[in-house]
């Protein structure tokens, strides 16, 4: 929290929230191409969503269809990722896996960052609800993600949905916590008081003044978001608590390949470089973006993301 | 170095306060989990009854295990219980949890002691070295596998390990957890690999904040001022850098622990070690909701108590904070 609150402050004297985006897309270009670890994240990361867009398409098998004679095959010409248990095909079954991860990843995101900042902007400017809702936030953020999901899942059931929302809780709460404090610092500034003295009504005051001020924070928070709902979505199946076993997933195409370690390597070894790959892409880019965004927090990390 | 006299009552009105605040947490989670398992499906009776009880049968059990009763004294009763050390029975063998959780302490303790240690040891000597030579290549590279650490998931780490050390050279038994009573050595080499995993994972973050942190506090004007003075570089690390530094260090591995907990459900099933982890997986395969209840109770109170501690223990570092 202390990292966040030491630089609020100083966001009212950035270059506006459109100059700072504009910069930020307009350059990306050119950034990647002084950047070469950005660009390759960049890709990686394009690559996964054209996959997850397209792979049930370029699937060349039924991803399945279990083929008992050429079960546990090393990866051959035909098989790029060698076959599983059942004889499916590992790398079909991988990249149909990445549609799974975007799509869970993309939701918990979006919709942890929906509700959280919208709670949070509220409640900043109501006493009671702001302590009601923050002890049931300090109550969620008590557990460890997927303990609290683990635990969620189930009582409702594994299905792609209810992993979607098990992961949105703790997302969600994270997300409060953090834009609260950035709004609360932020509604002590001068230009705040400054508003409320002129009798700009709240609403406007939180829509004009506050929300464009916190959202390069939400930006840089998002992208660890979809990088830890990934990671937990694939943590979640392998522990086979996550999305049901007929859903191809990279962590229970991994949890596939636990079992047979000893002749089926190839099994968990790929879906487990692109989960990987993946995270790392997210990772360096938001860690790129934060860099744009806020020069100021070079080289330091989201202390507050990583405790929840 | 030991906070002196006058600060002595200020300490433990720090300390009072963080307590004080930390308690309606704890009731919070408390409310949390019941709530959960409570409203979640599932007629207990029914769980615990088996498939052939008649309605006589379930209504009986809902009588004797009071689940007729109103959800808020139900609530109080479950809190009275959880103070006095009780937390529940088991729907599956019909033990009592406390009992069912003792046996698996052990592994799961050994375990987090050894990851905290190694992995702050690894994470602080790492960061300080990066710091200590910052832009240089030893630097870059050790950032790199900062941010991969960062990346990988643990239980496809563990995997990797588990394929070169344990299948293919042999040094390690692939899976099977040795207790202590069976010789430390034999404990250490079957927690081995788990440890190195967790370790490697926990450190990367710990280096990273280091290095900040260290590099921050040495562009102050004291870390100067000691370097004209003519303090030699080893002094003006240890001495002068490090001390300032540990507390954001000291967030970060408190911040860890509830890392630890997550990796520890992942490490655990991946290497058949009988601890706390591993019961959390087997009680939600079969449905076991007192022992998922209890479970969750008992890590994310042990998480606060953890970051009690080092609240309290940056205050005593850093007489700044108790004002």
């Amino acid at each position: 929290m202390t990292a966040i609150s030491d630089t609020s402050k100083e966001w009212e004297l950035a270059p506006p929230l459109s100059t700072r985006l504009k910069g930020m897309f307009g350059s990306t270009y050119r950034a990647a191409k002084r950047d070469l670890v950005l660009a390759a994240a960049i890709t990686v990361l394009l690559v996964g969503l054209f996959l997850a867009i397209f792979a049930p398409t370029l699937a060349r098998t039924d991803y399945e269809r279990t083929d008992p004679v050429n079960r546990i095959l090393a990866p051959n010409s035909h098989n790029w990722f060698g076959t599983d248990n059942w004889g499916r095909d590992v790398f079909d079954r991988t990249i149909v896996g990445t549609r799974l991860s975007f799509l869970v990843g993309f939701s918990v995101t979006l919709i942890s960052t929906v509700i959280g900042v919208g709670v949070a902007l509220v409640i900043s400017y109501f006493r009671v609800l702001d302590a009601v809702m923050m002890r049931f936030v300090d109550g969620l953020l008590a557990f460890p993600t997927i303990l609290l999901a683990l635990a969620l899942i189930s009582l409702i059931g594994p299905s792609v949905g209810n992993v979607i929302l098990a992961l949105s809780v703790t997302a969600t709460a994270g997300k409060i916590r953090l834009v609260r404090g950035a709004v609360l610092s932020l509604r002590e500034s001068t230009y705040v008081e400054a508003a409320r003295a002129i009798g700009v009504p709240v609403p406007r005051i939180l829509m004009l003044h506050v929300l464009p001020n916190i959202v390069g924070i939400i930006i840089v928070q998002a992208t660890f978001t979809l990088a830890s709902a990934i990671l937990a979505e694939a943590s979640l199946s392998f522990l086979g608590a996550g999305v049901p076993e007929y859903v191809p997933s990279w962590g229970n195409i991994i949890a596939t390949g636990q079992g047979y370690i000893q002749v089926g390597f190839h099994i968990s070894f790929f879906p487990g470089l692109f989960l990987t790959g993946t995270v790392l892409a997210v990772v360096l880019i938001g860690d790129s973006v934060r860099d744009h965004l806020d020069p100021r927090l070079r080289g330091r990390l989201r202390t507050t993301a990583a405790q929840q | 170095m030991p906070p002196n006299g006058t600060d002595q009552p200020i300490l433990w009105r720090y300390i009072a306060q963080r307590v004080l605040v930390s308690i309606p947490v704890i009731i919070m989670v408390g409310m949390i989990t019941f709530t959960l398992v409570y409203v979640g499906p599932g007629d207990p009776a029914a769980i615990i009854a088996g498939d052939e009880a008649t309605p006589e049968i379930l209504e009986k059990i809902r009588e004797d295990l009071g689940f007729n009763r109103p959800f808020p004294v139900q609530m109080g009763d479950w809190f009275w219980k959880l103070l006095q050390g009780d937390l529940g029975t088991s729907y599956f063998s019909r033990r009592e949890i406390t009992e069912l959780i003792t046996p698996r302490l052990q592994p799961t303790l050994s375990l987090g002691f050894q990851v905290v240690v190694l992995s702050t040891f690894i994470g602080i000597t790492t960061g300080m070295l990066a710091a200590w030579k910052a832009g240089s290549p030893l630097d870059r590279n050790l950032m790199i596998l900062a941010v991969l650490g960062f990346a990988t998931p643990g239980f496809w780490l563990a995997f990797l390990t588990i394929w070169v050390f344990a299948v293919n050279l042999g040094w390690f038994p692939v899976i099977g957890y040795s207790p202590i009573q069976n010789g430390l050595f034999a404990h250490l080499h079957s927690l081995f690999l788990p440890v190195m995993v967790n370790s490697i994972l926990a450190s990367a973050f710990i280096s990273r904040i280091t290095r900040s942190a260290m590099l921050e506090v040495l562009r102050e004007d004291y870390i100067r001022t000691a370097r004209a003075k003519g303090a030699s570089e080893f002094s003006v690390f240890l001495r002068h850098a490090f001390r300032p530094s540990a507390i954001p260090v000291a967030t970060v591995i408190g911040a860890s622990i509830a890392g630890l907990a997550t990796g520890f459900v992942l490490t655990e099933t991946i290497f058949a070690i009988p601890g706390l982890g591993r019961m959390l997986v087997d009680a939600i395969v079969r449905r076991d909701y007192p022992i998922i209840q209890a479970l969750l109770m008992v890590v994310a109170t042990v998480l606060i108590v953890v970051n009690l501690i080092v609240d309290i223990l940056y205050a005593y570092i850093d007489p700044r904070i108790r004002y």
